[in-house]
């Protein structure tokens, strides 16, 4: 089985599958991450208890971060891969070329992913290390409420979050019909449903993620 | 009708081509787009100049051997259609037509619009075939085949082989040819045996031909002159998986 797996992974349809169970693992990191911050609709004390709570797992919350990391890494090593061959695999274009099915999300899934792992980047400087707290001075690391609040009523760093999260929201919409694609998750009984599950995760991934930019702008929820 | 055409002309594999532009005038509406070729060749013909050379072969549709980038799209924009069934009357009298031959590493232009898809002998000598003790031909109903399984089997039998789906994939990925010919096999008891060596070989002699990888855009379903469908391409996805995991 182990050099089953490796000369599957030697071909595209491995690459695309590695992809696709860390994609997974990603989803299921970004649902439960939008449900968690979505506790800032409920005040400062839910927040930050169930910040506390987070980082009061010690050992579990290291283990989780690591899984996350490597499942990123392994996601954009693959990606990378078959990019480059399937680059490859057209040397010549053509002068004219005409799509009628592929969608704005997939076709941005490449440079989609780059600029979401930007993101990343300055999201977690933003909110996990506080170094690019737009406030500066205001960062507590015990107060992630006061933190969203300030980093929110900023209007740029605001607009900021919420393009990115467009961008998210279009990588999983491809993504998700994508992922079970790549699974072999198909049948012609439900296989219509697929791309209907698609964009009904992905919009309530985005609508929630960008609900609370939105709220902080309008005065919906305040510092007190 | 009167047309005006950029052809791509190349003399040789390893030659430098380009797009030429043709007048061609007085041109019939129910004539195929082969035939509207044909008679542009004849007058280059006239003219002692070298005609376009393009693959063509059975002219019904069911052969796989023409087929060109027509505007864009791979057999042109008539759906579930091979370029030699698609009429010059589904053009607007006047129109600018580009001809391209099919883009890909994988298919080397031997000249003009023709193009090496000895890959895809490569894919189908690797799997794509059933190993049996032949003679006599078997009685008809020997081996029971379930309806469904019957009808998608011949759903993915549809495929001519034509390379459109390459064409068309913004990858250039041959994953819809390779599982419509896998699943054809795989869908029947016949297939059974060899279905995990077959999903193991074929995926690997379309990798090693320098096709690239698929990324669920659709196109290749699209541009499919047989219009199938790529849930084949999950049904390869799960066979190659399986494979791994038995190996």
């Amino acid at each position: 089985m182990a050099t089953g797996l490796l000369n599957y992974y030697r071909t595209s349809t491995g690459k695309k599958m590695v992809m696709a169970v860390t994609g997974a693992i990603i989803f299921g990191f970004v649902v439960i991450h939008m449900l968690g911050n979505l506790q800032v609709f409920r005040g400062p004390e839910v927040l930050n208890h169930y910040a506390a709570f987070l980082q009061g797992l010690g050992g579990v919350l290291w283990v989780m971060r690591g899984i996350m990391l490597i499942a990123v890494v392994l996601h954009i090593v693959s990606a990378t891969q078959v990019t480059l061959q399937s680059w490859a695999a057209r040397p010549e274009g053509y002068a004219v070329q005409r799509y009628r099915e592929t969608t704005y999300a997939a076709r941005t899934m490449r440079w989609g992913g780059p600029i979401i792992l930007l993101f990343i980047i300055y999201h977690l400087l933003h909110f996990t290390f506080g170094t690019v707290h737009p406030t500066a001075g205001h960062f507590d690391k015990a107060n992630v409420y006061q933190n969203v609040v300030m980093g929110f009523q900023v209007p740029w760093v605001a607009g900021f979050y919420i393009l990115a999260s467009m961008a998210v929201g279009l990588h999983l919409y491809h993504g998700a019909w994508s992922m079970l694609q790549t699974m072999g998750i198909s049948h012609p009984g439900w296989n219509r449903w697929r791309k209907a599950f698609a964009v009904v995760f992905a919009l309530a991934v985005t609508i929630g993620n960008i609900s609370m930019p939105i709220a902080v702008l309008t005065g919906i929820v305040t510092l007190d | 009708m009167d047309f005006t055409l950029k052809v791509w002309r190349q003399a040789g594999p390893d030659e430098k081509g380009r797009l030429i532009t043709y007048e061609a005038h007085d041109i019939s509406s129910d004539t195929s787009f082969l035939e509207m070729l044909d008679i542009v060749n004849e007058r280059l013909l006239e003219k002692g100049e070298e005609p376009i050379a393009f693959d063509h072969d059975c002219r019904e549709g069911i052969c796989g051997m023409c087929g060109c980038m027509v505007n864009g799209h791979a057999h042109g924009h008539q759906q579930g259609t091979t370029l030699c069934q698609l009429h010059m009357r589904e053009f607007n009298d006047g129109d600018t037509i580009y001809i391209e031959p099919w883009r890909a590493k994988a298919f080397p232009v031997v000249k003009d619009l023709v193009v090496d898809r000895s890959a895809f002998d490569a894919i189908i000598t690797a799997g794509g075939f059933i190993s049996m003790r032949t003679g006599s031909a078997p009685d008809g109903n020997a081996i029971p085949v379930p309806k469904k399984s019957a009808d998608q089997a011949m759903d993915a039998a549809q495929c001519i082989g034509c390379g459109a789906c390459v064409a068309a994939c913004p990858n250039a990925s041959a994953m819809l040819f390779t599982s419509a010919k896998i699943s054809h096999l795989g869908l029947v008891p016949q297939g059974q045996p060899e279905r995990m060596r077959r999903a193991r070989a074929m995926v690997d002699a379309m990798e090693e031909a320098g096709f690239g990888a698929c990324t669920n855009h659709g196109e290749c379903e699209a541009a499919c002159p047989k219009e199938i469908s790529m849930n084949f391409i999950a049904r390869l996805n799960r066979d190659r998986l399986k494979a791994a995991l038995v190996e």
